[in-house]
């Protein structure tokens, strides 16, 4: 069943992409759409009948040179079913999304056949992605990680006439590959100590791993912290986490499902599915984590702000995804994976709802993004308003505080992270998230506000002809709502339950911890009832791995009150604002513009790293290029090789012009003298017997 | 068939020479004729070498089909192949029929086309099972004239410059080496290259004019073969021949430069230097690891630079080149297999580029990637194949690029993890230059009024494409084709030249005390 999960949309796309001109259009679309809707199927029986214990599925041999050997297998345990049915049934509903979205597109010509590409590239990057969750070893997940780094490209830059998206789908290839570069360094780090990527072998040897100090470069290092930090460069890329962040806002050049897929839901959480993954490393590399923890932050508070005033309906969902991932690597960070795991979850229903739901507005709109030229579509478009309201209650985490699990999916997973913060002592990470919250219930309320209310601005004749969008468009923002309504409360113990439920989901067993532990806890948080369980199994036998001595998941639940609240604090303190900037005094945000006009640039130009980087990388990299091909090759090399050949080449050149004028005979009376002179000298100087 | 490698090896030559005895005329016939004859050989030539294929015995380390003559002059014929070496035959007659179809178009002087392209088969295939010094140093030098002239006579505009940068680069380097062979030969006396394998050169430390010379007369010997294989690879800073022979020579040419020529230089190492010079080769790998890594680096830039799309390949094949080098002094098992895996998949990856460059060539009869821009529109096919292939040259996994890339940086990680974080930043470059270049060619709107009427490839194109998408896909997904044949006499190699390496540093301690 799970081979079938895995190559049903590889078939798919191959059969839409490639036979197209067989089947039709419209034909070779349902068949691509159809597997998809047949692996998530299959993926939420695997789900729901799964018993935690970790499968491997060989499929075949793959690169096998020595002691490295690596097979082509699907390793399947909790963490890889939570993330089949997130990346199949996000797919199957994009899928069928992209029927009306997709249709009529006004970015190609009359006659022009677009749409079995599109469908072909979606199927293939939802092939990659499962390779990537599925995978029992790194290679093969480097093989997703990469796949779904070419689909990326291709998807961004699917409207190839645009220059700007053709940079953009080339920017977040690259950008991907500066992170790619840590993560095969870890790979390589791995094979060097253990002598297998397998994730078993490498699992069961992290013990080892973390009293080992390594050579890398300049200095010693502990291995384990050394590798965990490689690795965690590689989902920075991925995950657009800060300093390689830069090409996730500009990726919303590619078409609205895509950005809803890939950028929201899937391949951006793949880092995160990283660090999850790789938990049983993360737990011997304290330095390492810590440095996750504070750079998940830094990103979620960062991205927030920039969200703030960017007036493009997809890129304030961009840096909303970014800042969202943030809270997922801080709650990986600490250490509490199963509540990252929880974020992710949660966070693919009502991210790729609202990704739609924008994608529904921009349809009615006529493909207009800029939120300045709404206003008001709240009657003509009730649907999708109600959708994205969903979508909206969910990410500012709207619900009855002090209950944990009653309210949106959001609620409950995003104060999970917030007290696991707290609960882990980082007061920088704790604070950073919290006024992250209060951002994000900023911009998103605005989104609504700018778009829904208030009076229409922008084209007239635009706003005329808003509709609603057709029902294979408006089905997929249903499904997903109720996700995004009740993904967080009914599995809420299972991610961020007692102790024992948690591990028990992810496949572990648990027994009492040992009496010093208990005291130690105790000592740490008086108000936290007695430490009970703690986990028996070995790094690597379950899904995660918590350490016995890591109870930050049982000290979650003990912070104080204002803690428990100050998340919700901050989502009306957010709402509140934007009520008040956009409904009550709309003037007022322009007029705030002008006042703090610097800060205003600052952010409205995404704390300027794009032009930081265009001058310490790209027009150096370039330069340097130039001098080296000019001077380096042009004048050193060829310069001194000239200086020699200067007397002979023209010579030579005179003797050549003169033999091109013969016949092919000159030359192979050459080619014949050439030979047997060499002969000649050979024997004479004794190379014969 | 007691001669197969043999037959192999001179069915190219006779078919030269039936064309060079009698086909006469310029006329159309004549042409399609030569054409033919060309095309019927090398097919002929790859399906009998398939026969070496399927009765090659990876577990036997040895070389296997071994024939052994007296030759004139009281010279020795020998030929073999073991596990390093057969690969290298079969690349060879895979591509030359290729290479032929892709001359197709070829207009002036067929006749004498095809017959240096025959004798380049030939000399080609001699190279790599060569078991003799002096007929290995003829086959290898003798396969510059061919070469030298398909530059020479059917290249661009500037091609007198290339050809005879080309042949003086090479043959310089290739006196050294002679130099080195008359030594060898005064040393162990004898030619055979089986005798020679294991053979113990001096490795005595001795000082020359003042100079200490650390591992004595083999570091000697490996410097002079250094001299010749390092501009073959090419390895910086000697590559400067490369992206001017490859922008002047004709497509065909252009591929088997690329595809096959290039190759020799790497076999040389792994069938002289390493296993011939052990104590030589490790006291000069960290130098040969960094003008790896440099190459990398260096050339990747200056692809990025380009204007001449050519070029820009040449040098991201010279980047690719610093892989292989890098993997075989990591001197393990991932590295020499993953220099091997690399040299045969950049031959499909890097010939099937050229050829993608070549189908717009003939269209438009320029190679400014400036001239070009949108060709998606109007060459689904073609933009879909090059999308392809610019993947498999950025080491995409799943395709073969991916494998030796990954490989011999995994070695070399276990021998100097400097040298491995400055190569993978080739990772990094090799995509901003390959997409780049894709981005400039085959993305954006087709607004150039040259390119209105350019039309998809032809079905004689798309053909030549098609076993090199197989090969490419085949070889990244199931690799162990590759690797099992290999396998075992890398693993002898390896263990041979480790055992040599222990032997010479315990032979030292013995001097010492």
């Amino acid at each position: 069943m799970e081979t079938i999960i895995l190559f049903a949309p590889l078939v798919g796309a191959l059969l839409c992409g490639f036979g197209w001109r067989i089947f039709g259009e419209t034909a070779a679309m349902w068949i691509a759409t159809g597997m998809l809707f047949l692996s998530a199927a299959l993926s939420w029986i695997v789900f729901l009948t799964f018993d935690g214990t970790t499968q491997s599925i060989q499929i075949l041999r793959w690169i096998e040179s020595g002691s490295l050997s690596t097979d082509w297998a699907i390793r399947l345990d909790r963490l890889t079913a939570i993330m089949l049915i997130v990346i199949t049934t996000v797919s199957a509903l994009v899928h069928l999304y992209s029927f009306g979205y997709m249709d009529k597109d006004p970015q190609w010509k009359e006659g022009e056949t677009y749409k079995p590409r599109f469908f072909a590239y979606l199927s293939f990057f939802t092939f990659a992605m499962l390779m990537l969750v599925t995978a029992d070893n790194l290679v093969q997940m480097f093989f997703g990680w990469e796949g779904v780094g070419v689909a990326s490209y291709l998807l961004i830059g699917f409207y190839y006439r645009k220059p700007s998206a053709n940079a953009a789908a080339i920017k977040a290839f690259v950008v991907n590959r500066v992170g790619d570069f840590g993560f095969a360094l870890g790979i390589f780090a791995l094979f060097f100590l253990t002598d297998s990527i397998r994730f078993d072998d490498i699992f069961a040897a992290v013990p080892t791993i973390a009293e080992t100090q390594l050579t890398f470069l300049w200095a010693e290092w502990n291995a384990a912290n050394l590798i965990a930090i490689l690795l965690f460069i590689g989902a920075m890329g991925k995950s657009a986490q800060l300093i390689l962040h830069t090409w996730l806002p500009d990726a919303m050049e590619g078409p609205t499902p895509v950005s809803a897929l890939i950028h929201a839901a899937t391949m951006v959480t793949a880092g995160v599915f990283l660090v999850c993954r790789m938990s049983p490393l993360m737990e011997f590399a304290p330095e390492a984590t810590a440095f996750i923890t504070i750079l998940g932050a830094a990103t979620a508070f960062f991205a927030a702000t920039v969200g703030l005033v960017q007036t493009d309906i997809k890129r304030v969902i961009a840096y909303s995804t970014c800042s969202q991932l943030g809270y997922m690597f801080v709650a990986a960070g600490v250490g509490v994976y199963s509540v990252a795991m929880f974020h992710l979850f949660t966070h693919a229903f009502f991210k790729a709802m609202l990704f739609l739901g924008a994608g529904s507005v921009i349809h009615a709109m006529h493909h207009e993004q800029d939120m300045m030229n709404y206003g008001g579509l709240r009657k003509k478009i009730p649907y999708t308003f109600w959708a994205m309201m969903i979508g909206t209650l969910a990410i500012t985490g709207v619900g009855i505080p002090l209950t944990g699990w009653i309210g949106f999916a959001g609620f409950a997973s995003k104060d999970a992270v917030i007290e696991s913060a707290f609960a882990s002592g980082n007061g920088f990470a704790f604070w950073a998230l919290v006024i992250a919250a209060l951002f994000t219930s900023f911009y998103s309320w605005r989104l609504m506000f700018l778009t829904f209310y208030g009076t229409p601005r922008g084209d007239k004749h635009t706003h005329e002809h808003a509709h609603e969008s057709p029902m294979v468009m408006l089905i997929p923002l249903g499904v997903l709502s109720l996700g995004a309504v009740f993904a967080g409360a009914i599995w809420y113990s299972s991610f961020f339950g007692k102790t024992n439920e948690v591990i028990k989901f992810f496949g572990g067993h648990y027994e009492a911890p040992a009496e010093e532990l208990k005291k130690a806890v105790a000592e740490r948080s008086p108000k936290a009832s007695e430490l009970k369980y703690v986990m028996e199994d070995g790094p690597g036998e379950a899904g995660i791995y918590i350490a016995p001595e890591n109870t930050i998941l049982h000290e979650a639940h003990y912070v104080p009150t204002w803690v428990k609240l100050s998340p919700f604090v901050a989502m009306l303190i957010g709402f509140i604002v934007a009520f008040w900037f956009y409904i009550k005094n709309p003037s007022l945000p322009g007029r705030l513009a002008e006042n703090q006009r610097p800060l205003y640039l600052f952010l409205k130009n995404k704390w300027y790293f794009d032009e930081l980087y265009d001058v310490i990388f790209v027009k150096p990299a370039m330069w340097i290029g130039k001098q080296l091909w000019k001077k380096g090759d042009g004048n050193v090399i060829d310069g001194s090789l000239n200086g020699v050949a200067m007397g002979i080449v023209p010579f030579i050149t005179r003797l050549a012009g003169r033999a091109q004028s013969g016949y092919i005979f000159t030359y192979a009376f050459a080619m014949v003298i050439g030979i047997a002179v060499l002969v000649t000298w050979m024997t004479l100087s004794g190379g014969a017997n | 068939m007691d001669n197969l490698l043999s037959i192999v090896t001179f069915i190219p030559a006779l078919a030269a020479l039936i064309l060079g005895v009698f086909l006469r005329g310029e006329d159309e016939a004549a042409q399609r004729n030569a054409k033919w004859v060309a095309m019927f050989a090398t097919s002929a030539t790859f399906l009998v070498s398939l026969f070496i294929l399927f009765e090659f015995d990876p577990n036997n380390t040895g070389f296997q089909f071994v024939e052994e003559t007296e030759w004139l002059l009281g010279l020795q014929y020998k030929m073999g192949v073991d596990g390093i070496s057969v690969l290298f035959v079969m690349l060879t007659t895979f591509m030359m029929p290729l290479v032929i179809a892709a001359s197709w178009n070829v207009t002036d002087r067929v006749k004498e086309y095809m017959i240096a392209f025959l004798l380049l088969e030939t000399l080609m295939l001699g190279v790599f099972m060569a078991l003799d010094l002096v007929l290995f140093y003829l086959f290898f030098e003798a396969g510059l004239i061919p070469m030298f002239l398909i530059i020479g006579i059917w290249g661009g505009a500037n091609r007198i410059y290339a050809s005879f940068k080309f042949f003086l680069y090479t043959f310089l380097g290739s006196v050294l080496m002679l130099v080195a062979m008359v030594g060898m030969f005064a040393d162990a006396g004898t030619t055979d290259i089986e005798q020679l394998l294991t053979h113990n050169f001096a490795s005595e430390t001795f000082s020359l004019l003042g100079v200490q010379i650390i591992g004595g007369m083999q570091t000697l010997l490996f410097i002079a073969f250094f001299a010749s294989f390092a501009v073959k690879m090419p390895m910086w800073p000697v590559h400067t021949w490369l992206p001017d022979a490859h922008v002047q020579a004709p497509t065909a040419g252009s591929v088997v430069l690329a595809a096959i020529l290039l190759k020799m230089g790497g076999y040389g190492f792994l069938r002289f230097s390493i296993p011939m010079f052990p104590v030589g080769s490790e006291v000069l790998t960290p130098l040969v690891l960094w003008m790896s890594a440099i190459a990398i680096v260096y050339t990747s830039l200056v692809a990025l630079v380009q204007e001449d799309m050519k070029k820009l390949i040449a040098y991201s094949s010279v980047a690719h080149m610093g892989f292989v080098t890098m993997g075989i002094f990591a001197a393990n098992q991932q590295g020499i297999d993953g220099a091997i895996f690399q040299m045969l998949s950049h031959g499909f990856i890097s010939g099937a580029l050229f050829l993608c460059v070549g189908v717009i060539y003939d269209r438009m009869h320029t190679r400014d990637i400036d001239a070009y821009g949108g060709l998606v529109t109007r060459m689904p096919a073609y933009a879909l194949i090059f999308m392809l292939f610019t993947m498999a040259n950025v080491g995409l996994p799943g395709t073969s690029g991916f494998v030796g890339e990954f490989l011999t940086l995994m070695a070399v990680f276990q021998v100097n993890t400097w040298v491995a974080a400055v190569a993978t930043t080739g990772v990094i470059f090799s995509a901003a230059y390959a997409l780049w270049l894709y981005r400039r060619v085959v993305m954006g709107d087709l607004i150039k009024e040259s390119l209105k009427s350019i039309t998809d490839m032809s079905r004689r194109e798309r053909a030549i494409f098609a076993p090199l998408v197989v090969m490419t896909i085949l070889l990244g997904v199931y690799p162990a084709l590759i690797l099992d044949i290999i396998g075992p006499s890398v693993a002898a190699l390896v263990t041979q030249y480790d055992t040599a390496l222990a032997a010479a540093e315990a032979a030292t301690q013995l001097a010492a005390n």
